[in-house]
């Protein structure tokens, strides 16, 4: 059957059909088909042998393959999706599945290594961390590869008993959509068929027939026996070749394990493995075309090695041989597959069966997706035919440092007849989706193919999206992105200032701009340079306000819709009419089941679009001088401007090697430097109606709400724009105060609207604090926010941080993250910063708080004038726990060491100022300010001295001002797969604090279900409703004793968590707060997060406690429930939610048996913290460390 | 005696019918009114704006993440939000209820405006609704209808329903038509198997401390039954055999009494409910059986007997009122002068 799908659903039908068991854990770019596998056995799709398989949902990746080694032993058929991290956490286990030579297949979407930072993106150092396994490597270069070869795979490993990693490229592969032949169950069984399945039971453990697997081996016989198994590896490449060849019979696709492509005399050939090797043979084929001699070889199977395949495969007329590796091993001597190849030639010539060796040179290229081009396959070719080609390189990047780098030409090698679209969008306007929904109508068609790759950027409020769509009539295999198409669609007009779009038209290409105006006001309002290069281009411009069409169908902000029927009126892909009935009749089909008015709204949007579609003339000559605005301010440190800005436009992939940090170090706070103006809605201060409270800036989660008090005096030389209002607190006379909102940075949550408690007489549904129009607010922003940067910051010392009018004065050092918007997790960033940030020290997990905290272009954790800040690093997933020990432990030994040597000099530095720094409790603003000046002033005085102690004191004396150390992440690190460090870090009494974001589900990788997803709430493998009570990891926490705990809702009660956060940090020991976060996988518009954590409190969802061991050792109950007791039942919290709602709908009966279930439990565990908080002390585990 | 009556072609044991209110909003209220004696149970309406703009919502809040993050294109398992419809709790209620009592469940569907409304009553249907009450409620405010376009989307709507399903549909009426009789004629002509007289325009207030507009709820007044009551009497004998229902201002066995006696097969009951619980049912059941005895005819014989005879003119009845309503209010306060 012909379908467009992506990679990872090529390889997950088959696994699927093939599998009794999945036992996985989500991870970019994987998770999709762990997820479909999990949506297909919950509508209960049966495998092909008619059971339906279990999928089960780990804590890690390393608890995945630890099910997987136990199901497989116990005789199931299982199957894994994974990739990166998660593949390097299987390890242990992959040794162990193939030291017992049993039989699975994990298909994995082959993703980089974090090492100098992460990257979610597709190469090869995955799966070569694990070829040593002894597991089978099998590689797909295309999405019809992924599909065909997880066939061959589970086949292979079946009949070999050798366990198989099948994998393809990360993002290029698996996230590519294109058009393929499905397998039928007819095939499948065929090639897998179910003897082979009982033989693989009957090796399962069983004691009705009892064996031992898994001894303990000694000197004596564990090498014979690892080198048993040597002949079942030996006949892996028969048996894979045997499958592909039995394959081909029933699907006419012939694979071959190592396939030669090109001329029969080539003379020089390219090696290559994944989607590169796609690239490599369609370059050669254009040349081979032009006569030339060369040739491409695909390695499909890398492990075992299959060495006499590759042998024969090479034209016995080649003399040079570029293998190109999708990976790095820094230090070697040579990339994995350069070395193996390298080896089966010099081990052919020794036996006589290769006359002589060619010249090998091996090649990196392609990390991290990094584009591999038919420009680059010359590239590697003309190096061959160099006199002396370099033995090492490395194609797609510029080198300036090793000079590795092969210089290469972008070429167009692509068939004629291939039609070409580009869409620059943003992430919520739908864009990618609509032309998901675009390529299924195209590709439906008889004889027309289909390719449909997307590029998404890091932000996760308003980022980029590209799409670049081929059609054609034949197979399309340019799996590279397209840099000249003949349709380019600008979804959002901003990118136009941003990236090179215009640029990526073909010389008379159609150009559509999603602006307002008539044509000749679309044309005005374009820059000099876009105007220049569409005149130069000949491009044909229409334009139409889709902003406008989504506003009027009542569709605010999904402008995708009325953009693709634009699309298809203008592109000339297909008949007008029937494209139009094409899109209505998708519409219909795609949304028919979300409501008739989503329909209708969605075919109004069309309608509309048709009718408003303008034509923009192109005049001859450019009819403006205004030229790009600058991306970043002149005044921009220099790295900003040369490095940073060149990621946020676009051109990151030609900054060379010499621009970038050689260690993973980056400058702090550089999201200032970005404006995005990503809302068309910014929150705008009234300033007669404010009463100062600061609720709004307290819960603005993109820290663009701040807020100031100063003498009147200082409003000198104020813009007029300027807002101010009298100061209305006492003592303070001709005092201003302002709410500087910094509207450029502004997502348009609306959170601030909805925390505002004022409502102006006669002014209906208005606040003190509105969203408007965004775009007379950006006319003046930068001088307002200017000015109000220019005012004095107000005196930390003089602030009263127990409140939240307190609170707003205080500098966030965390702003303008690229968090979606209104995320409930900032909120709290952003206050651990404004009351610790100059002493903060944070240990990040990996999650959404690694990426809009980490991901470059521009990060968010910035620093005070002083240029003190948040010191912010993320080392994994799994380990922040440990991490974050690691990094007190560290502050904890240098300040011992700092103390020491103060003492030791303290004759030199002054009895006085030494005593006071040593005795200073450095608890409390004003103290800790006090011992920041006395520190200054001793580091002044040590600069006179100049002994080893000296010395070795100014290394550590910062350490003497009291570091705070946070360690934070979220639900999925501290509930699932870092849940055993976190345990052990709360048991080790250090003096270390731990934030847990909770959004009860993993939000970064799309709504997988954790421990902390309540009973009762639908999560991606939790689809039935989450059948398990969510664990109380304050209880666990408070079981400890000497662990201060709290569970906070900055939406429900702020001053308590303003309490937590300083007794928590305050706390001379190991500190936890679990603190509430909504977000988007909660399902409702998050302008309602503050409602919905008020409501989780009234419920009794999320009682807000406090424990503090320190009472309890002044004889007080430690155990104090902040939160009264429930005042609405859990449903009324739940019902605005769809992560509830969806069950009542899809099976009301179960959702009700859930929701009372789950208000049971919150009555329980209600009355049991009531209980706790009614207890004498003595009732309590005392803090069992000794007190100093 | 019984008071065994026939609404909608539904068999009530008796004329009274809980109308729809925040009491039948759960399986609970439903069961409770069940109990304490009523004879069928008007569930709340389920609103079309609410509906479609939850449709919408859902949509739009979904979307708007979707294929935006390359680390997740999707944050919900896929098949779920296909059930997202909007009225998946609305038919639990429906199913549950009608499972769970013995009287007739009736499903109420309140919209002003044309389509999609024929899927959700065949849902409604077929979750075990016994008949559907459409309330159609038009906003007045809207200055660019005309009345007879107001009237015309009526018809078109019961048409469009009527259509659609098996069981009796029922239209509740706003009082607010130039000629409601004829208005109810044409439905009545249309298919509608009964009228609910009247829904009740909630005008909303001003709150001239806080300056602010405050929604108008409140309970009826024994007084509001006047006006259903006096259509009922004019139509009872002219649209044939289809139902009538008296709805407002039913406080007691006595306002229960007049409406039969103006021709209503069934009087509503919701504000004295609410006001005194559900007990009240109880009382109003023996205060009617006590009138009945008291008069010694049966129901059949009550219902109706002061509407207005087949062919006599209703405007004469209604006029002649009046002028009895004058010369009573005379006698009481004097001569009001001007009149």
């Amino acid at each position: 059957m012909r379908r467009i799908i992506d990679g990872n659903e090529a390889a997950a039908d088959v696994a699927y059909r093939l599998s009794e068991l999945c036992s996985i854990y989500p991870i970019t770019p994987s998770s999709p088909m762990a997820e479909l596998a999990d949506e297909w056995a919950s509508r209960g799709r049966a495998n092909v042998y008619g059971s339906v398989p279990n999928v089960i949902e780990m804590q890690s990746e390393g608890g995945a393959a630890g099910a997987m080694h136990g199901a497989l032993q116990g005789g199931a058929l299982s199957t894994t999706f994974t990739a990166s991290q998660g593949l390097l956490l299987m390890i242990p286990n992959m040794y162990k599945i193939a030291g017992e030579l049993t039989p699975t297949v994990f298909h994995v979407a082959a993703r980089s290594l974090a090492a100098q930072g992460l990257s979610i993106f597709g190469d090869h150092q995955d799966v070569m961390a694990v070829r040593q396994t002894g597991f089978a490597l099998l590689a797909s270069t295309s999405v019809q590869e992924a599909h065909d070869l997880a066939l061959v795979a589970h086949a292979a490993t079946l009949r070999s008993r050798v366990p198989f990693l099948h994998f393809f490229d990360g993002f290029r592969t698996s996230h590519e959509l294109n058009t393929i032949d499905t397998l039928d169950d007819d095939v499948l069984r065929a090639l897998v068929p179910e003897s082979l399945v009982h033989e693989h039971r009957a090796r399962a453990l069983n004691p009705t027939r009892p064996f031992i697997r898994g001894t303990a081996q000694n000197p004596d016989v564990y090498f014979q026996a690892r080198e048993s198994v040597n002949p079942y590896l030996a006949q892996v490449p028969e048996i894979v070749q045997q499958a592909m060849d039995e394959l081909a019979t029933h699907s006419g696709r012939h694979y071959r394990i190592a396939e030669y492509t090109g001329h029969p005399q080539a003379e020089r050939v390219v090696v290559a493995m994944g989607s590169g090797a796609q690239t490599a043979t369609e370059t050669v084929a254009r040349l081979v075309e032009r006569g030339e001699k060369v040739g491409a070889l695909t390695l499909r199977l890398y492990r075992p090695f299959p060495a006499a395949a590759i042998v024969a495969a090479l034209p016995r007329s080649v003399k040079r041989i570029a293998v190109l590796d999708r990976t790095k091993e820094p230090g070697s001597q040579g990339e994995p597959v350069l070395v193996d190849v390298v080896t089966a030639l010099s081990d052919a010539v020794t036996a006589g069966s290769l006359p002589s060796m060619p010249i090998v040179i091996g090649g990196r290229y392609g990390l991290s997706s990094k584009e591999f081009t038919p420009g680059m396959v010359l590239a590697v070719l003309g190096e061959l035919d160099a006199v002396a080609p370099r033995p090492r390189f490395t194609v797609g990047i510029h080198d300036d440092v090793s000079g590795t780098s092969l210089d290469w030409t972008e070429v167009d090698l692509e068939p004629e007849g291939t039609f070409r679209a580009l869409f620059y969008g943003i992430g919520s306007d739908g864009t990618v989706g609509a032309n998901k929904n675009t390529i299924k109508i195209l590709g439906d068609r008889d004889g027309t193919n289909a390719q449909a790759y997307f590029v998404y950027d890091s932000k996760k409020s308003g980022g980029q999206t590209v799409s670049h769509l081929r059609f054609g009539s034949e197979p399309i295999r340019a799996s590279y992105l397209i840099t000249e198409a003949d349709f380019v669609g600008c979804h959002h007009l901003g990118l136009l200032d941003v990236l090179d779009v215009v640029g990526h038209a073909k010389p008379g290409g159609v150009l559509l701009l999603n602006a307002p105006g008539d044509g000749e006001a679309v044309w005005a309002s374009l820059t000099e340079p876009v105007q220049r290069a569409i005149i130069e281009r000949r491009l044909r411009v229409h334009a139409l306000d889709a902003s406008a069409v989504a506003r009027d169908t009542g569709m605010p902000g999904r402008t995708n819709t009325a953009l693709q029927a634009a699309f298809f009126a203008i592109s000339g892909v297909l008949e007008r009419e029937p494209a139009i009935a094409a899109i209505k009749e998708s519409i219909r089909k795609t949304y028919g089941k979300r409501g008739q008015e989503v329909v209708r709204r969605n075919e109004a949007a069309v309608d509309t679009a048709l009718e408003r579609l303008v034509t923009v003339p192109v005049p001859d000559a450019p009819t403006t001088d205004r030229p790009v605005p600058a991306v970043v301010p002149h005044d921009a440190p220099e790295f900003v401007r040369e490095v940073t800005a060149a990621m946020m436009t676009g051109r990151g992939d030609d900054l060379p090697v010499s621009a970038l940090p050689v260690d993973g170090t980056y400058p702090s706070g550089t999201t200032k430097y970005e404006k995005r103006r990503i809302s068309d809605e910014v929150a705008v201060w009234d300033a007669d109606a404010c009463i100062q409270c600061g609720n709004c800036a307290f819960v603005c989660p993109h820290s663009v709400i701040r807020a100031k008090y100063y003498d009147e005096s200082a409003l000198h030389g104020a813009p007029e724009s300027f807002e101010s209002a009298p100061l209305n607190a006492v003592g303070l006379p001709q005092s201003r105060y302002t709410l500087q909102v910094y509207s450029e940075d502004c997502t348009g949550c609306g959170l601030c609207v909805e925390a505002c408690p004022v409502t102006p007489p006669l002014q209906v549904g208005r606040k003190a604090i509105n969203l408007e129009p965004a775009a007379e607010q950006f006319d003046t922003a930068p001088e307002r926010v200017a000015f109000f940067e220019s005012i004095e910051l107000n005196d930390r010392s003089r602030v009263d941080y127990g409140t939240v009018r307190g609170a707003q004065f205080l500098q966030p050092l965390f702003e303008f993250s690229g968090a979606c918007s209104g995320c409930g997790e900032t909120p709290y960033l952003k206050l651990l910063t404004q009351l610790f940030g100059a002493r903060l020290t944070v240990a990040n997990a990996t999650g959404c708080s690694s990426i809009y905290g980490g991901n470059l272009p521009t990060t968010p954790w910035t620093t005070n004038a002083d240029g003190h800040g948040p010191a912010w690093s993320n080392s994994l997933f799994e380990d922040n726990a440990e991490f974050g020990l690691g990094l007190s432990a560290a502050a904890d030994l240098h300040t011992d060491l700092a103390r020491r040597r103060v003492t030791e000099l303290r004759s030199e530095l002054g009895g006085d100022l030494v005593d006071a720094i040593l005795g200073s409790p450095q608890i409390g603003e004003a103290e800790l300010a006090a011992q920041s000046l006395r520190v200054a002033e001793l580091t002044d005085r040590l600069s006179a001295l100049d002994s080893p102690a000296a010395r070795d004191l100014r290394s550590v004396v910062d350490h003497l001002v009291r570091r705070s150390v946070w360690i934070v992440g979220g639900d999925g690190w501290a509930y699932d797969i870092g849940s055993g460090g976190l345990d052990h870090v709360l048991a080790s009494g250090r003096n270390v604090n731990v934030l847990v974001l909770d959004t009860e589900v993993y939000s970064n990788t799309g709504g997988q279900s954790s421990k902390a997803t309540p009973l009762g709430a639908v999560a991606k493998f939790a689809a039935g409703g989450k059948s398990a009570a969510s664990k109380d990891l304050a209880l666990q926490a408070v079981s400890y004793g000497s662990v201060y705990v709290a569970r906070v809702a900055l939406g429900a009660d702020p001053e308590q968590t303003l309490r937590a956060f300083r007794e928590a940090e305050a706390y001379d020991g190991t500190s936890l707060i679990i603190a509430y976060s909504h977000c988007i996988a909660h399902g409702y518009d998050l302008k309602f997060g503050l409602d919905q954590q008020k409501k989780a409190v009234d419920s009794a969802h999320w009682p807000l406690v406090r424990y503090d061991p320190v009472v309890r050792d002044r004889g007080g109950n430690p155990f104090m429930l902040d939160s009264p007791r429930p005042t609405i039942p859990l449903a009324e919290y739940r019902k605005r939610e769809l992560r509830f709602r969806l069950l009542q709908a899809s099976d009301p009966d179960e959702a009700q048996r859930l929701l009372d279930l789950a208000q049971h439990a919150a009555d329980n565990r209600w009355d049991v913290y009531e209980e706790m908080a009614t207890r004498g002390a003595e009732r309590f585990a005392p803090d069992p460390r000794s007190r100093v | 005696m019984s008071l065994a009556t026939r609404y909608l072609g539904l068999e009530l044991r008796n004329p009274i019918v809980a109308s729809a209110s925040p009491l039948s909003q759960d399986v609970a209220g439903v069961v409770a009114l069940a109990s304490a004696g009523v004879g069928a149970v008007v569930l709340p309406s389920l609103m079309e704006e609410v509906v479609r703009q939850r449709e919408v919502d859902d949509f739009l809040e979904v979307a708007r993440h979707e294929d935006a993050f390359g680390e997740a294109t999707t944050y919900f398992p896929e098949p779920l939000l296909d059930e997202v419809d909007g009225v998946g709790q609305y038919l639990t209620l429906v199913r549950e209820a009608a499972a769970a009592v013995d009287v007739p469940v009736i499903a109420s569907l309140n919209g002003a405006s044309l389509g999609g409304w024929t899927s959700i009553a065949s849902q409604l249907a077929a979750a075990g609704a016994a008949a559907i009450e459409l309330n159609i409620y038009a906003v007045p405010g809207d200055l660019s209808m005309t009345g007879a376009s107001i009237e015309a989307r009526h018809v078109e709507i019961l048409r469009q329903v009527r259509g659609a399903v098996d069981v009796p549909v029922a239209v509740k009426l706003s009082p607010y038509f130039s000629n409601t009789g004829i208005v109810a004629r044409d439905l009545v002509a249309a298919g509608a198997d009964g009228l609910v007289l009247f829904n009740r325009f909630l005008q909303p207030d001003i709150n001239p401390v806080t300056m602010s507009v405050e929604p108008g709820v409140y309970l009826s007044r024994p007084e509001d039954g006047r006006l259903p009551r006096a259509w009922i009497a004019v139509l009872r004998n002219e649209i044939g055999g289809a139902s009538l229902a008296a709805t407002g201002g039913a406080w007691s066995a006595g306002d229960v009494a007049k409406g039969l006696l103006a021709g209503a097969d069934v009087v509503m009951v919701a504000s004295a409910l609410l006001e005194h619980g559900v007990g009240v049912v109880g009382e109003m059941l023996e205060g009617l059986q006590a009138w009945l005895a008291g008069t010694g005819l049966g129901l059949d014989r009550v219902r109706g007997a002061l509407a207005v005879p087949a062919g006599d003119s209703a405007e004469a009845t209604q006029r002649a009122g009046y002028v009895e309503a004058l010369a009573s209010a005379r006698a009481r306060w004097g001569d009001l002068g001007h009149l």
